[in-house]
């Protein structure tokens, strides 16, 4: 018997999860985020470990989920001192590097930069001859100045990478073994998004490297001799801790992702729309062939453009903890402030205050909650029936509106429903929803993350120009699948259940068509 | 009026709803119209009107593809260069800078360059839009040469176009724009400040900034700035839905497409289709044509706002299309065999936005 554990760290919960191998739940534990991430980790680990009382060898994984790297980045602490040496003159000077991000951020990474000769036009020919001699004085500088991690990034390289793997060769004769990111491996088209995502990428590697520390510190501590750590990454499969280090900024966003296709794993929905209601935030997404469906607009993290693909989400300022407004000859207000996690304090059934969401539910009766210092009397007795109903039809909009944001079609779609705050849509509603042919919430909702977190899959990713002059458009097909499995087997899939779940073409305009931007993305099992 | 750092923001938000899809993102051109501000001062803007009518006014842009100029960004020194050449070809220096294209990123070149060489800067452009081809525009329709035109890139090469018409010198500058990689930064379309008086597009810049802050004040309230754009640019609501398909396929150099949604709130039950390529030309709701090139069709961001070119559209956008109706100078039977929906391939004959169903 295998078995896995997920421990997925979010805002104020840590939470973990035993899955077997026929994916079934074998215990399920939450505990409160530490202030040191590790200290959570491993009371959510005894705890579900001592509790499910199972044979710790036969833990082969133990699947990670956290926030430490979007903290970093967002907090501008304990980010590494990045030098970046972008390959572009004599085009891209009109645009220093580093240029877009934050004042603060570039500050907190150093804003050490060279600009060298060198880079390829979008069909792949040299803009001009790459320089060495600056690369190799850039990398001598940068060591000088106390650099850790050196980002490369150059024109077109998602075309033709040549110039970053040479400067890559230079920069390592200068500064040893000291971590670099290519930018081509990083992100695809827009020269100062890919920039960006890649010095961030640079800036994560004390960071990535300490959570990876304090994860195998803590399996180790919890004797989990057979298990082997694993990270998740941005669209919610996992990455091995090789491919973790290379490329911390993956883990960024896998939160959210991670909710989603736990949420799709326990309904065995491969499309619909997960509702994932917390204590203040409800965030809606789509989920299309098993994975959330990916947003177009570019991406911000910390302030700063990226080029990568992140979940498309709508979040709505109404969960479980919300403030409910009840105004005479009004419709009533919801929101956006909440009590959050607080309710079991402020919420009228719990004796405060503030009228919440949960609230509503509790005093219409269309809930219950096994807690003694909870009572709906105290609802009731202080608000009439008419007002309560009509803070629910309220709430029940609220919910209907959102998931119309999502789906793409008139037909009515299925509606996954996680989260601790789903208590404020009652079971009595679920038939009669605008837009939406049923409600599931599963048992085990409330760990939809780490469940997420353990669905054991590895994917990779490419997305690059291809010129159809040197081959034909199934022959740039061919090539971008495969360099998506490629980049999935190196994420720890097993080769042989790697599959091509997806592929998108996109001309690129103005140009006499022979150039085409393919993007694939492929899947497989993780090889545990 | 003085052109800083806050009216390049302006300009770039409303630039991007003229740009009907369009004309490039503005970003990478408002960080390079930005930085030459900030390095220079900032730039005079003047109406047509002031224009000296013996003085030479040129207008500066970029040409080519947009994917090339997020990635290959100009050194900053080609657009010059160009005007440079251009002035020394006809032996006389410019007084006035003009935008060409208020669409789009061609709205921040002129700013840039006016601020690089110290000259004013024209509140007009030659299109009130963004247009795929350099005849499209109004100083065309007048009868106004595009060359002599120079045309640079960041290497340094300098070409100097004299052609026959119009015509010729977007083909030919098109070609040399594909082997200078994709993009060339241009001096086109040299006139006298009478001629720029007669055939500008007046008011261009002054409306782009006027979107621009609508846009900018409803978002700092948290309120949705489509009722102060409609209000602005005289547009009709012509839809709000999702996008539920996108189909794109590159032929003859340009890439065209069309953009499926399906209906929100009171378009419920309806279905909108905008055929686009690189603009958006022609929007047809439940099978009846309701707005179609020279006319303006913007898709933008239901809750933002915010313009999205053809480019960045994806499946399941959330978006209202507004239609907008065209600066007069394309009415003519003479602009619309240029402009209009056949010139583009589409079998539909042009009715002003106002006229079509609503």
């Amino acid at each position: 018997m295998t078995l896995r554990v997920g421990i997925d760290v979010g805002g104020t919960h840590t939470d973990a999860v035993i899955l077997d191998n026929q994916n079934r739940i074998i215990g399920a534990e939450k505990v409160d985020t530490t202030e040191d991430v590790s200290t959570g980790i491993s009371d959510a680990l005894d705890l579900v470990l001592n509790r499910s009382s199972v044979d710790r060898r036969e833990i082969t994984a133990a699947m990670f989920g956290t926030t430490h790297c979007t903290n970093a980045i967002v907090e501008r602490k304990r980010l590494a001192h990045v030098g970046l040496i972008r390959i572009g003159k004599p085009a891209t000077v009109g645009i220093p590097p580093l240029h877009s991000l934050p004042p603060d951020l570039r500050r907190a990474i150093g804003d050490t930069w060279a600009i060298v000769a060198g880079g390829h036009e979008f069909d792949g020919r040299e803009i001009w001859q790459f320089d060495e001699g600056a690369t190799t004085e850039a990398a001598e500088r940068f060591r000088s100045e106390g650099v850790e991690a050196v980002a490369i990034c150059s024109v077109f390289s998602p075309v033709n990478a040549t110039h970053e793997r040479r400067a890559e060769a230079l920069v390592s004769e200068v500064m040893g073994d000291a971590p670099m990111t290519l930018s081509h491996e990083i992100g695809s088209i827009g020269l100062l998004e890919r920039e960006n995502a890649s010095a961030l990428n640079c800036a994560l590697v004390d960071v990535a490297n300490t959570a990876i520390a304090g994860f195998q510190e803590s399996v180790k501590k919890a004797s989990l001799t057979s298990a082997k750590v694993f990270l998740t990454q941005n669209d919610g499969t996992l990455m091995s801790v090789d491919y973790a280090r290379k490329y911390p900024i993956r883990t960024i966003a896998s939160g959210p992702t991670n909710s989603m296709r736990g949420a799709a794993f326990l309904t065995s929905l491969n499309d619909g729309i997960i509702v994932d209601i917390g204590g203040t935030t409800t965030l809606v997404g789509a989920i299309v062939h098993g994975f959330p469906r990916e947003s177009g607009v570019a991406v911000e993290i910390g302030g700063a453009r990226t080029n990568f693909r992140m979940p498309d989400l709508v979040a709505v300022s109404c969960g479980g903890g919300t403030q409910v407004e009840v105004r005479e000859g009004e419709p009533p207000r919801i929101g956006p402030q909440s009590v959050g996690f607080k309710i079991t304090k402020d919420s009228y059934a719990w004796g405060g205050r503030t009228l919440t969401t949960t609230d509503i539910a509790l005093g219409l009766g269309y809930a219950e909650i096994d807690d003694p210092n909870c009572s709906a009397d105290r609802v009731k007795d202080a608000f009439s029936q008419a007002a309560m109903s009509a803070a629910m039809e309220r709430i029940v909009g609220i919910f209907e509106d959102s998931v119309d944001k999502m789906k793409t079609s008139a037909d009515p779609v299925p509606v996954v429903l996680v989260g601790g705050g789903g208590i404020i849509i009652p079971g009595d509603y679920y038939a009669r929803l605008r837009g939406i042919s049923k409600v599931v919430r599963p048992d085990h909702f409330q760990y939809a993350n780490a469940i997420g977190a353990t669905i054991s899959q590895a994917s990779g990713e490419v997305d690059g120009i291809y010129d159809l002059d040197k081959m034909t458009r199934e022959e740039a097909v061919a090539k971008a699948k495969e360099a998506a499995i490629t980049d999935a087997v190196s994420a720890g899939a097993d080769p042989s259940t790697v599959e091509v779940v997806e592929t998108e073409e996109l001309p690129l305009s103005y140009l006499p068509g022979t150039a085409i931007r393919i993007r694939a993305k492929a899947v497989g099992k993780l090889l545990i | 009026m003085k052109v800083g750092a806050a009216e390049i923001e302006e300009v770039a938000l409303g630039a991007a709803v003229l740009g009907t899809g369009g004309g490039g993102d503005p970003f990478i051109g408002k960080l390079l119209a930005l930085d030459a501000v900030a390095k220079y001062g900032p730039v005079e803007m003047i109406q047509p009107e002031e224009v000296d009518d013996e003085g030479l006014v040129i207008p500066p842009a970029l040409m080519g593809a947009p994917t090339v100029m997020v990635e290959k960004i100009p050194n900053g020194d080609e657009s010059v260069g160009a005007l440079r050449a251009l002035e020394n070809k006809l032996e006389r220096k410019a007084v006035a800078i003009t935008p060409i294209e208020q669409g789009g990123l061609n709205s921040q070149i002129p700013i840039a360059v006016a601020a690089k060489v110290g000259l004013p800067m024209t509140d007009c452009d030659s299109m009130g839009r963004a247009f795929p081809e350099l005849q499209m525009t109004s100083f065309h329709l007048h009868g106004i040469s595009a060359t002599p035109m120079a045309m640079g890139d960041e290497k340094g090469n300098l070409l100097i176009l004299e052609t026959i018409d119009n015509v010729w010198t977007e083909r030919l500058a098109r070609t040399a724009t594909v082997q200078m990689g994709g993009v060339a930064l241009i001096a086109i379309y040299p006139m006298t400040g009478a001629q720029l008086k007669k055939a500008c597009v007046k008011g261009s810049v002054t409306l782009s900034m006027d979107i621009g802050r609508a846009i900018q004040s409803a978002r700092r309230k948290g309120e949705n700035p489509i009722d102060d754009v409609v209000r602005l640019m005289k547009s009709k609501i012509l839809f709000r839905g999702k996008i539920t398909d996108l189909l794109r396929r590159t032929t003859g150099g340009f890439s065209r497409g069309e953009g499926k949604m399906q209906g929100l709130d009171e378009y419920k039950d309806q279905s909108l289709v905008v055929e686009f390529q690189n603009e958006n030309l022609v929007a047809v709701r439940d099978g009846k044509v309701v707005a179609s090139v020279p006319d303006l069709i913007s898709i933008l961001d239901l809750e933002s706002g915010l313009a999205i070119t053809t480019e960045s559209l994806r499946y399941g956008n959330r978006v209202v299309v507004i239609g907008s109706p065209c600066n007069e100078v394309w009415r003519t039977p003479q602009a619309l065999a240029a402009v209009g929906p056949r010139y583009f391939g589409y079998d539909v004959d042009y009715v002003p936005v106002e006229k079509l169903g609503s």
